[in-house]
């Protein structure tokens, strides 16, 4: 059972990562895009040249680290994502060569395509949400077996308000999240004007967020009541979310403090993603899969196991020194260098 | 349709994707090695021609990376969404591998960030040039754990089957399977011997039009006989391949050769066409050579296809694919032999423009081989996903849809193709090497 445990936390917490990472380079990009349409460009784009394309492929690789990791740790999740989800997936994937793609062609050249920057910009909104449908998947009653091959219900998917409550969330969660880590890090480079748009744009998203999380576990009533009933039982988790929110959000306004704000901001994430995925135990697709039952087996269970602390031994002195030279490097970031 | 069966259109998305993501990987494993023997040398000699190969090299590597990244990403997930089943079993089995080479990419990842962009921000030359190493073992590694899963899929091991379940697992021994070691072997030499040629051709290119004639000599030089010395590597562990092959895989051999009949003596067969009785015709025949290449032993026996059901023969269409990867692989090591021989010599016609113009061909002769090679080893594992083990009915999705996906995915490369080219050579028109030279020597490192 450990095992399990272990596992699951190791890929929930990789998930994490990327919703985090993940969601600062959505949002910049249509910030991006955004701002090209209202004729401040140089403000954002700079800060994607300077910080977001060194590091946009290890944000990729914790996106490539989940989805191998869950084969490993959870194989069965292979047969049953893996057959329905060819479709979401597939567009999914297009939407991230797209993204890639534009890092590669065109941040390097001195000034970019427009449409290109709007597509680029419009897929940081259109992949959150091909991305959270799997959530909403694993919720169950979109999937039928047919002789034992499940098929996903697309009409029920669309039609369902869960569907879509979870869509709004998610690209709501990467307009705040990405707005605030811009502000701080505008503040950072002393771009006084940047600073101030991307605060404007942290506090317009913060109550809409708030509003779509709490529509969720509403909907979540009347889709699965099981879970919904687990989620009231952590309630303090998401009481410490909301309470670290307003926190954020005070600071913000008070214009003080940003490097904090960012990080209760974190902590926000953090307490509710873990309290769902907590919530959503001991099922990684309702009603079919547990995480015993469609757990590997041990040997290899163990060997992922010290694969990953190995691993982690590696890349941890490493990620630091990367953080180090463009994140917190004071001549980077005001440019000099 | 023509796509109305998913296993076919499975097939065919993953030999699209596939193809398309080796070129790029076949770049992200081979150009690291490239930049650290020219900055290596640089720095050795003080010499500004091989730190702006280094340079130069770089800049363009950021275009096919991120391409590359892109393309391993959709792989990655096609193996998922187009064989579950495989997937599952494989998930239980060989999934250790896949996992590490994870921390491989991030290790590349992130060491290729710093690296790239810091280029001026080290006083100590030496420093820098520490980051590539990082970098280049990171490319090899996930070279070196994608093929050990390739390898497990030709040679299966590590786990036993009981009443149709899966026990005993042991995903170290699955690791090290008896295909293996020639496996990855032969992938990282091939993929080192085509960068050096195909950069050699880029510079042989540069020459025929004229461009800096001493910074593009030194390239040349330096890379032919860096791509001479894997080319040979090559040629000798393709043909510890073919042992592997005549040993644990015999049906392949024998398909890629059109060796029907079980005989010693056997000859190799090269090209030519089938007639109705399946006998080639028009083929070159060298003697004894197959029965050499598969037992060291010119008269040693060779098993033929025959011997296999006909349901679990591989195509006889990777005879030609097996033909393609050899001649190219003989002529590439002769075209850089000769180069070599011919620059001590001082023989005039290696710096000929008909020789360069072969050179430039090399190239994208050297992609050519191994796409070819990959196609024979996966078509030849034919009706197996997990030889022996799982078919490729029985693995592919039931989805109805691969057909629409194929051709966005078509699309999608073509663009993705298309978009490398383009910038690879806008990046390079707007600094052509004479200004970076001069740059240089204006003390200005921009
Ligand atoms: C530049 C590319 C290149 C060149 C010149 C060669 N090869 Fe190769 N070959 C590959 C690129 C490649 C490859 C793409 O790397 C393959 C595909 C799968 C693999 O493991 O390596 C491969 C596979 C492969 C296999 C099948 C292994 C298997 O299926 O398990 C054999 C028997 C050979 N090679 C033999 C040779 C011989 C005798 C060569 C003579 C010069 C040769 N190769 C040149
Ligand atoms: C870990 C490495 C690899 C895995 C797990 C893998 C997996 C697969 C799978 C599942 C199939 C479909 C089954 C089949 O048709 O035989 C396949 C086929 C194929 N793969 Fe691989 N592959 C690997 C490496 C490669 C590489 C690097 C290439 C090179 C480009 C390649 C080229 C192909 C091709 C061309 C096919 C189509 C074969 C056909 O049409 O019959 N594979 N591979
Ligand atoms: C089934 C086969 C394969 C799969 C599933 C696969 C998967 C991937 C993935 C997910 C990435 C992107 C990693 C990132 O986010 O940074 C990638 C990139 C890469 N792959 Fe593949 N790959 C396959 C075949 C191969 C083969 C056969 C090789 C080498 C011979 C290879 C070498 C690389 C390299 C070096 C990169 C780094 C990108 C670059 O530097 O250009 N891959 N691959």
């Amino acid at each position: 059972m450990i095992l399990e445990i272990i596992g699951i936390s190791v890929l929930w917490l990789f998930l994490f990562g990327y919703v985090i990472v993940g969601s600062i380079d959505y949002g910049a990009g249509f910030f991006n895009a955004y701002s090209i349409l209202t004729g401040k460009q140089h403000i954002v784009s700079k800060v994607i040249q300077r910080y977001l394309s060194p590091v946009w492929e290890v944000t990729n690789v914790f996106f490539v680290f989940f989805f191998v990791g869950i084969v490993g740790f959870f194989p069965e999740t292979a047969f049953y994502f893996g057959t329905i989800l060819l479709v979401p997936g597939s567009l999914a994937l297009i939407l991230l060569a797209i993204r890639g793609s534009y890092y590669a062609f065109e941040s390097y050249g001195k000034k970019g395509h427009k449409g290109y920057a709007f597509m680029y910009g419009a897929s940081g909104i259109l992949l959150p949400a091909s991305l959270s449908i799997v959530l909403t998947i694993s919720e169950g009653g979109f999937i039928t077996l047919n002789n034992g091959e499940p098929q996903l219900e697309y009409l029920d998917l669309f039609m369902s308000p869960l569907t879509w409550s979870i869509v709004v969330l998610s690209i709501i969660s990467v307009l705040y999240i990405s707005a605030v880590f811009l502000t701080w890090y505008a503040n950072e480079t002393g771009d006084e004007g940047a600073t101030n748009l991307m605060r404007k744009y942290a506090l317009v998203w913060s109550v809409p967020l708030i509003i779509a999380a709490s529509g969720i576990i509403v909907e979540l009533r009347f889709h699965n009541e099981e879970h919904f009933n687990n989620i009231i039982d952590l309630w303090w988790m998401f009481g410490i979310s909301f309470l670290l929110w307003i926190g954020t959000v005070w600071l913000i306004w008070k214009r003080k403090n940003y490097i904090t704000a960012f990080w209760l901001l974190v902590g926000q994430f953090a307490f509710a993603f873990f309290g769902y995925g907590i919530s959503h135990y001991p099922y990684l697709l309702y009603p079919y899969i547990t995480i015993s039952e469609g757990f590997t087996n041990e040997a290899m269970a163990i060997a992922l196991i010290i694969a990953f602390i190995l691993g982690m031994a590696l890349l941890i002195p490493s990620l630091y020194l990367l953080l180090r030279l463009f994140l917190f490097d004071e001549n980077y970031k005001k440019g000099k260098k | 349709m023509l796509f109305d069966d998913p296993v076919y259109a499975s097939r065919l998305l993953t030999l699209l994707t596939l193809s398309f993501h080796i070129i790029y990987a076949t770049i992200g494993v081979g150009v690291p090695l490239m930049i650290m023997i020219a900055q290596w040398i640089g720095i050795k000699k003080n010499d500004m021609h091989y730190l702006l190969m280094a340079r130069r090299w770089a800049k363009g590597f950021i275009v096919t990376v991120a391409v590359g990244v892109v393309t391993g990403t959709a792989i990655g997930l096609q193996l998922s969404l187009l064989w579950p089943s495989f997937m599952e079993l494989a998930g239980n089995i060989i999934a250790l591998p896949l996992f590490m080479e994870v921390f491989a990419f991030f290790f590349e990842a992130i060491f290729l960030g710093i690296y790239l962009y810091t280029w001026d921000r080290f006083d100590n030359q030496k420093k820098h040039f520490l980051l590539l190493i990082p970098v280049a073992v990171g490319g090899g590694m996930s070279a070196y754990f994608i093929t050990v899963v390739n390898s497990f899929m030709n040679s299966p091991a590590g786990f036993d089957i009981v009443n149709g379940e899966l026990v005993n697992a042991n995903p170290l021994a699955a690791m090290f399977t008896v295909s293996m070691p020639t496996k990855v072997a032969h992938v990282l030499s091939t993929g080192y011997m085509t960068i050096a040629f195909v950069l050699a051709a880029i510079a042989a290119f540069r020459l025929l039009q004229g461009s800096n004639r001493e910074y593009h000599k030194k390239s040349l030089n330096m890379l032919m006989k860096v791509g001479f010395v894997f080319a040979l590597a090559t040629a000798l562990i393709g043909d510890l391949s073919g042992k592997y092959l005549a040993e644990y895989q015999p049906e392949k051999l024998a398909a890629a050769e059109w060796h029907f009949e079980t005989s010693s003596e056997a000859p190799l067969v090269m090209w030519g066409v089938l007639d109705d009785n399946n006998e080639p015709q028009y083929a070159l025949e060298i003697p004894y050579a197959l029965s050499i290449l598969a037992h060291s032993w010119p008269t040693a026996e060779v098993i033929g296809l025959n011997e296999f059901p006909e349901d679990e023969q591989p195509p006889l269409i990777i005879h030609y694919f097996f033909d393609t990867m050899v001649t190219i692989g003989v002529f590439m090591l002769g075209l850089s032999f000769i180069y070599w021989l011919g620059i001590r010599k001082r023989w005039n016609f290696v710096e000929s423009k008909w020789y360069r113009w072969l050179i430039v061909l090399g190239g994208p002769l050297s992609f050519l081989a191994i796409e070819a090679g990959w196609w024979m080893a996966e078509v030849g594992r034919q009706p197996w996903i997990l030889r022996g083990i799982m078919t490729i009915d029985e693995a592919a999705t039931t989805s109805d849809y691969v057909g629409i996906m194929f051709y966005l995915f078509v699309l999608l490369y073509l663009i993705l193709g298309v978009g490398t080219v383009v910038v690879l050579r806008k990046m390079f028109q707007r600094s052509p090497i004479e200004k970076d030279i001069e740059n240089y020597q204006g003390g200005d490192q921009k």
